[in-house]
């Protein structure tokens, strides 16, 4: 196992010792308690987070009603309830890093927690070497969660999973997931459908397709279901900032964990599905350098 | 910076009582210079030129806004040789970084003398800010304007000159100037590893600056979500200085009419430049930063 799992000084298995946070977590209730205690504590003083649309709130921009239910609305939750308001997957874009900056103004945060995918995290990194616009932002940035992520789905495209291939309605929805090589989606009532992944494949965004980063690399600290057993998640702790609050935190007991090492499916799997990423993107990006004749799509890394 | 601090106090308060003020603060500069070097036989600073065009001053207000930091760069590391505010000397120098605030207006004589002199005397030329590097708001013609100085005459700097780096946004942020300031001295005056840092920071800056000399938020479409890149984190939303940008079910939404073009989105899209093993240093390299500056 090497550069696919990026830089890290620990790896562990954890869950959150908070049987609230628990009930609605998507796996170990990781991003929800770090957030929670961070806020409690002082060492963030709020963190944006993907929120849910109100009723009220789900007019596209000109006004049209539009399908609301599982779409993720970007948040400053600078409250426990808050946080717990926006636990769980929602497998569609939430532009969370857009609230960086309006977080330090409108919300007045001096330290911003944020919790995104491997290419936010990237955004978020990006922003603190090259401020080209955000202007005061960079040494804000007190928490950065990343979360695992081999791809994103549009808001439609989950529409259309849900309601097209699974059959049932958004709204009647408790909870998705993907894993062991399938997409779940769990009902309200108790009903579970799956759809194997070959699916799910045509609806991805097509811009996760050239991603280079499945764990969060950059991440103060990364988490996600891949490798630890059901209702635990997979942690990484990488930057100093991650280490001092995952210390912190774990002082405080906020999670209870078991060594990677002594779990399945372990630390093999999460390096092989990184490892699988990475090279069917890097065969991506090679096919775009001659996508056309003599021309080429282009390539964003340099 | 105790010094330097003092002497422009100093500077700040007897301005109003002098009227000849430009030949009391180049002596007031002089002196500094030679106290500096006193302090610092081996002089090692690389030395900063600061050419104003048609900017606002917007550009040296996020210079100065780095406080206490821009007064440890100029203690330690750059020697600023003329700057029509900070340093009230504006004639152009020799220097080895000449950064550019502003448009050309190509009818006032001066202002094309003054970005050739600039281009001519300096190492490495910086355009600062949306206006030297895309024209930005010089570039608006709306009508019920004077006739001169004709909108359609504001030039970015790119247009006259060859430019080496751009530093985009309106205004640029006091963090970028800061940054590259200290990854030029680096380029310049450091070790070899410190050079390849350097060159490794600024090559996105430079392509920017071969790029071209025009932005606006169609470049995201154009360069981004046409070439399917876009993965919706936001990041050009939260750049936008004039609030254009929106994200709509994950995707940005750009106001045409509110689009200031001063490059700011583009430049922050991590799918529009990713230099993975600068980014990935994102720890050390602030680290240094901060401790260069301490």
């Amino acid at each position: 196992m090497g550069a696919e799992l990026g830089k890290y000084k620990a790896c562990v298995s954890a869950r959150s010792t908070d049987k609230e946070i628990l009930k609605g977590a998507q796996d170990g209730g990781i991003v929800t308690s770090l957030f929670a205690y961070a806020l409690e504590e002082g060492i963030i003083d709020g963190a944006i987070v993907a929120g849910t649309y109100d009723d009220g709130d789900d007019n596209d921009m000109c006004g049209t009603p539009v399908p609301h239910h599982w779409r993720p609305k970007p948040v400053v939750a600078t409250t426990k309830a808050e946080l717990l308001a926006a636990r769980g997957t929602k497998y569609n874009i939430s532009p969370n890093v857009s609230l960086i900056k309006e977080a330090t103004r409108s919300y007045g945060l001096d330290k911003i927690g944020i919790v995104g995918t491997p290419c936010q995290m990237q955004a978020v990194r990006k922003g603190q070497l090259y401020p080209f616009g955000w202007r005061d932002v960079g040494d804000k940035i007190a928490l950065a969660v990343g979360i695992f992520c081999m791809e994103n789905f549009p808001y439609q495209s989950i529409l259309q999973l849900v309601e097209d291939h699974a059959a049932m309605k958004l709204e009647s929805v408790k909870k998705m997931e993907i894993g062991k090589g399938k997409f779940w989606v769990y009902g309200k009532r108790g009903q579970v459908v799956q759809l194997p992944l070959k699916v799910t494949h045509k609806y991805e965004q097509p811009g996760c397709h050239v991603c280079m980063d499945y764990v969060a690399n950059l991440a103060d600290i990364s988490t996600g279901s891949v490798g630890s057993p059901d209702g635990w998640s997979t942690i990484f702790v990488r930057s100093k900032i991650g280490d001092s609050v995952w210390a912190k935190a774990m002082a405080a007991g906020v999670f209870e964990t078991q060594p990677i090492e002594k779990v399945k499916p372990g630390l093999e799997l999460v390096s092989k599905l990184a490892n699988e990423k990475i090279t069917k993107n890097r065969n991506t990006l090679e096919a775009r350098k001659t996508f056309g004749v003599g021309k080429a799509l282009r390539n964003p890394y340099i | 910076m105790g010094l330097l601090s003092s002497v422009f106090k100093k500077n700040a308060s007897e301005e109003p009582q002098k009227p000849a003020a430009p030949a009391k603060a180049a002596d007031v500069v002089k002196k500094v210079e030679t106290t500096n070097k006193e302090v610092k036989p081996v002089v090692d600073k690389i030395s900063l030129g600061y050419t104003h065009l048609s900017g606002c001053t917007g550009c040296t207000v996020a210079l100065a806004d780095n406080y206490a930091g821009l007064l440890t760069l100029l203690d330690r590391y750059v020697d600023l040789k003329y700057h029509l505010t900070l340093a009230d000397v504006r004639h152009i120098q020799q220097v080895d970084v000449a950064f550019v605030e502003g448009s050309v207006c190509i009818q006032d004589k001066l202002a094309v003398e003054e970005i050739k002199e600039t281009r001519e005397k300096a190492a490495v030329v910086v355009a600062l800010g949306g206006c030297a590097c895309y024209g930005n708001i010089t570039r608006f013609a709306r009508g019920g304007q004077q006739n001169q100085p004709a909108h359609e005459s504001y030039l970015p700097i790119g247009d006259l000159i060859k430019v080496d780096i751009y530093i985009p946004g309106c205004a640029p942020t006091p963090q970028l100037i800061r940054n590259v300031a200290v990854m030029a001295y680096l380029l310049l005056k450091g070790t070899k590893e410190q050079k390849e840092l350097a060159t490794k920071f600024l090559t996105p800056l430079m392509n920017m600056a071969a790029k071209g000399t025009s932005a606006c938020f169609c470049e995201l479409m154009t360069e981004v979500i046409n070439q399917g890149l876009c993965m919706g984190c936001g990041s050009c939303a939260a750049a936008c200085p004039v609030r254009a940008i929106t994200m709509e079910f994950g995707k940005p939404n750009g106001e045409r009419d509110l689009c200031i073009k001063c490059g700011a989105c583009y430049s922050q899209c991590p799918r529009g430049f990713f230099n993975t093993d600068v980014v990935s240093e994102y720890e050390a390299i602030n680290e240094a930063i901060m401790a260069a500056l301490q």
